[in-house]
């Protein structure tokens, strides 16, 4: 007997989509029909989903947190009640894509769906395994979406699967291999063409390392409080465990000097002002940073498996303080921008980082990361590098200090009153060596301090 | 009683001054209670002691204020189970949670939520203020600030609790503890703010059952 679907429900006429915020139910749970198995929720409500029918919960295809379009499989339910449950949440990506494929083969067999169908009827999606939108592109290509191989949950037909089958030609697609396997093989001796099957996907070492991260726990004392860490915490709690499991972090330092930038802020001010651009100290060191990356491909990076990956792109993800908490929007293609488009992508990105605005490809991608410290007076501080990277600049207090210089009228030694920041490059030292970090601090020094006139 | 046969009836219960604990578990009882037939769709009008509250879609990272300012402040914190970001309530702050079967003809949330935003603005316009909506950011604004927050819970069966939140002549001051609905550099404002002049939580209430009774085609009577 096939097992029920759960698809997300539509709950308004103008709802595309809806994130899963709770389940309410645990995988092998027996269920009642329309007791509430989880919650989702859209815009400003929240909602309960009832089962559509008794049985056991077999199988979670959507996490809490992620978002799905409306008709997308949340769950499956078995009405026999007994039947062997799929694996546990956290082994999913791999091991729970099998038995749904074999639920999916002879559903594929059905004969070809109607095209004008209510949207809504659990039998259609179960015959098309598609979303409304895909749906609708078959219909306009004349596509038998059953003759599509599916790589989203539980072996439905995605929008790319769609559009990969049409610009083929309509042949049928190869079976799915799991993403997360073809990371995994993609180990000695890869060739570059293998290289992009593994992109995006991460891998199953990285997964494993997440798995196991426990926190352990002390004794709570009469006057303390005791608050549950919400989702941003905890998963940034597990990545910097991670990530300084797996990158052997080393530090490096150098002190800039200011004079060059604060001589062109100052002439530029009033024009700038006149373009609505705010070219904030951490535009001149995000454009001097992504300039000088160009030069040092092995900043540029990560390691990935025995690969070294040299990234193509200079993806600046830029950390924004939500106060308390934290996210790091990316400059795509940083080393594209002039100073001023700099300057304004960072203040619109920061304004939408703060009002929760930000698109997932925002937060995503980045090949380098810069984070202030300084803005809180913060001499210097030694960041955690993401993962997928290899390094990230940390940027101190920018502050007057009393240096010793040459006067240029008189060639003697002088005290002087410069204002000047001490930055931080944390680097992976499995692939940036201590040179190699000398190096760019160098460069960038360089570049800071005789910043271009036509940035 | 007169009671129009074709206008289903919604019983008003005004409470007063109710801890916010106090109000969840009431809903709560009163979803059931609704689900289940044995009692009318139900209004809500209460008034709570300060409290921040996080919806679904919240972060703490919007609760600015430390748990030493709160203590200092009085105010206590709670997830809420309704959609929606961090909000804070306090006295002043006229709140009405709908208790409503929204089937069998109201079964969309975006509709359900823009008639709870015309219901404000139809307050708003009874005191002679204009209010309107900000796309994207529900609520009921003024063009100087967020006069009333929204947020909701629909629970099995279409059963909607939580609701909204009208700032009558609530000390604005208190929103500073947290970034309201996650959407930073917005001011708030409330009615009182808006006219200049005193106004009480009742006459706001009356506003608002009528605006209620008539936007959503409720009989109301007054439990």
């Amino acid at each position: 007997m096939a097992r029920i679907e759960v698809p997300m429900p539509q709950m308004g006429e103008s709802i595309a989509e809806g994130t899963v915020s709770k389940w309410l139910k645990a995988l092998g749970d027996v269920v009642a029909r329309d007791e509430p198995i989880l919650e989702i929720s859209t815009d400003k409500v929240d909602a309960e989903i009832p089962a559509p029918a008794a049985g056991t919960l077999v199988e979670i295809a959507v996490q809490e947190g992620e978002t799905v379009e409306v008709g997308t499989i949340v769950a499956f339910i078995d009405p026999e009640g007994g039947a062997a449950v799929a694996a546990p949440p956290a082994a999913a990506p791999d091991e729970a894509a099998p038995p749904v494929a074999q639920v999916a083969a002879p559903v594929a067999a059905a004969p070809a769906p109607p095209s004008d169908v209510d949207p809504g009827s659990a039998e259609e999606r179960l015959r098309t395994r598609s979303t409304p939108v895909v749906r609708k592109i078959a219909e306009e290509h004349g596509v038998d979406i059953a003759a599509v191989s599916g790589t989203g949950h539980a072996g439905r037909v995605t929008k790319q699967d769609i559009l990969d089958f049409i610009e083929a030609g309509g042949e049928p697609a190869p079976l799915p291999v799991p993403e997360v396997a073809v990371a995994g093989t993609a180990s000695p001796a890869s060739t570059p063409a293998a290289a992009p099957a593994t992109r995006g996907a991460p891998s199953d070492l990285w997964q494993r390392f997440y798995g196991e991260v426990e926190h352990p726990e002390f004794p709570v004392r009469a006057a303390d409080t005791v608050e549950p860490m919400d989702k941003i915490r905890r998963l940034t709690a597990a990545h910097m465990v991670v990530a300084k499991r797996i990158s052997p972090h080393v530090h490096s330092f150098i002190e800039i000097d200011f004079g060059a930038v604060d001589r062109i802020r100052a002439a530029n001010k009033k024009r700038w002002a006149e373009q609505g651009a705010r070219v904030s100290y951490t535009a001149f060191v995000a454009w001097a940073t992504s300039r000088v990356l160009r030069e040092f491909p092995m900043v540029n990076a990560t390691v990935s498996g025995n690969n070294l990956v040299f990234r193509g792109n200079v993806n600046l993800g830029m950390a924004v303080d939500l106060n308390p908490g934290l996210i790091v929007p990316v400059v795509h293609d940083a080393d594209d921008l002039s100073l001023v488009g700099l300057g304004k992508k960072i203040v619109d990105l920061a304004e939408r980082a703060r009002a929760r605005k930000l698109l997932p490809e925002e937060i995503q991608g980045a090949s380098f990361s810069i984070t202030n410290p300084g803005v809180l007076g913060t001499l210097v501080g030694m960041p955690v590098i993401p993962k997928g990277t290899s390094a990230i600049l940390g940027t101190g207090a920018i502050e007057k200090r009393v240096v010793a210089v040459v006067d240029p009228d008189t060639g003697l030694d002088a005290i002087a009153i410069r204002k000047r920041s001490l930055f931080s490059l944390g680097y992976d030292h499995r692939i940036v060596d201590g040179a190699d970090a000398a190096r760019f601090l160098a460069r960038l020094k360089e570049m800071m301090e005789t910043f271009p006139e036509d940035a | 009683m007169t009671q129009t046969p074709q206008r289903p009836p919604l019983e008003v219960r005004r409470l007063g001054r109710v801890p916010y604990g106090e109000s969840l578990a009431l809903q709560e009882q009163l979803v059931s209670a609704r689900r289940a037939g044995d009692v009318p769709d139900t209004l809500l009008l209460v008034e709570h002691p300060h409290v921040i509250t996080m919806g679904t879609a919240g972060s703490w990272a919007h609760v600015v204020s430390d748990a030493a300012e709160r203590a200092l402040l009085g105010i206590e914190m709670f997830e809420a189970g309704r959609g929606g970001d961090v909000t804070y309530h306090g006295p002043g702050q006229l709140v009405a949670y709908p208790i409503l079967d929204l089937k069998p003809d109201r079964q969309d949330l975006h509709r359900y939520l823009r008639d709870l935003e015309d219901m404000l603005i139809r307050v708003a316009g009874d005191f002679g203020i204009e209010a309107g909506r900000r796309e994207g950011k529900t609520g009921a604004w003024t063009s100087s600030g967020k006069l009333a927050a929204i947020g909701v819970r629909v629970s099995s069966g279409w059963i909607t609790s939580h609701g909204v939140a009208l700032n009558v002549h609530t000390d604005l001051r208190y929103f500073d503890t947290i970034v309201p609905c996650g959407i930073a550099d917005e001011a708030v404002t409330s009615l009182e703010r808006e006219l200049g002049r005193p106004v009480s939580l009742e006459e706001a209430s009356i506003c608002l059952e009528n605006a209620f009774g008539s936007i959503f085609d409720r009989h109301i009577l007054v439990g």
